[in-house]
């Protein structure tokens, strides 16, 4: 019997539209009382934690062969990355 | 929760041309992205203010939009492989459905900038706004095209390997027009 209920790819949307709802609201809210940057890297380090999932989970990269998951991992890693440091460094670059 | 046997050899998804289009889609976001992050730099004031003028709730719909149809389309890969063709094509159509919504929401979205006098040339904020949400809608749009073929391939009598590689093209293509809006999401709504 297939169902689409409580299948692992649901717990990963349920998870997903978690995740986009709580950087939605601490970014709205100072329901934490937290600084923008803090905000900010917590907003850009959730968005590419929900881009890990969407292609890990529904990509299915976590079942691919090492080389192709590797590279999007790293694209995912560096690209975060990249971002924070361009964001809490503007003068350097 | 549906146990799965652990596949013990990898597999690729979709195939291999496919991947050196989405990686190659991958690295020119990941450019827009770097871009966009670089110049909010340079006028943070300017981006802060103009961020305002945003609509959240288009934006937040949009997301959401485009989360349950890559969930419709993950599904409609399961039931292909279980042999349930017809089933696949409906979660195709739901997917494509919230496809359609997300381009009705951007078409609203961009109208209302544009009676608003906010148009490509108001900013470097706004320049980027529509450049880079625009390649993105473009892709959207192609998205559904994919997801159309995805349809009538899931329509076959028996579903062959073949099929399922290529509707695994087809999603994979889905779920990157999807993740690259969350990104996008995230630096140009919620971006402090």
């Amino acid at each position: 019997m297939y169902s689409v209920l409580f299948t692992r790819v649901t717990a990963v949307w349920l998870f997903l539209l978690f995740l986009t709802a709580f950087s939605v609201a601490i970014a709205h809210g100072d329901l934490l009382g937290l600084t923008q940057r803090i905000v900010t890297i917590i907003v850009v380090i959730i968005a590419f934690l929900k881009v890990r999932f969407v292609g890990l989970e529904f990509m299915e990269l976590r079942a691919a062969p090492l080389a192709l998951r590797a590279v999007f991992e790293a694209w995912v890693a560096l690209v975060c990355l990249g971002i924070l440091l361009l964001y809490l460094f503007p003068g350097v670059f | 929760m549906q146990i799965k046997a652990v596949r013990s050899t990898p597999h690729l998804p979709g195939e291999e041309g496919l991947w050196v289009l989405i990686l190659g889609d991958m690295m020119v976001f990941s450019l827009f992205f770097l871009t966009f992050t670089y110049y909010r730099g340079q006028e943070v004031a300017l981006f802060a203010q103009s961020q305002k003028a945003l609509s959240q709730y288009c934006g937040i719909i949009n997301t959401v939009l485009l989360l349950t149809s890559s969930w419709f389309v993950a599904n409609a890969l399961n039931a292909a492989r279980a042999g349930a063709g017809r089933r696949a094509q409906r979660l195709f159509s739901l997917a494509g459905l919230c496809g359609l919504g997300f381009v009705v929401v951007k078409v609203i979205e961009y109208s209302g900038k544009i009676d608003a006098g906010i148009t490509l040339t108001t900013n470097d904020f706004f320049m980027f706004y529509f450049m880079f949400t625009g390649i993105h809608l473009v892709h959207v749009l192609i998205g559904l095209a994919v997801l159309s073929y995805a349809y009538h391939r899931a329509g076959r009598e028996v579903l062959r390997p073949g099929d399922l590689s290529a509707l695994e093209c087809c999603a994979i293509f889905w779920h990157l027009v999807d993740f690259l809006w969350i990104v996008l999401f995230a630096i140009f709504y919620l971006m402090k």
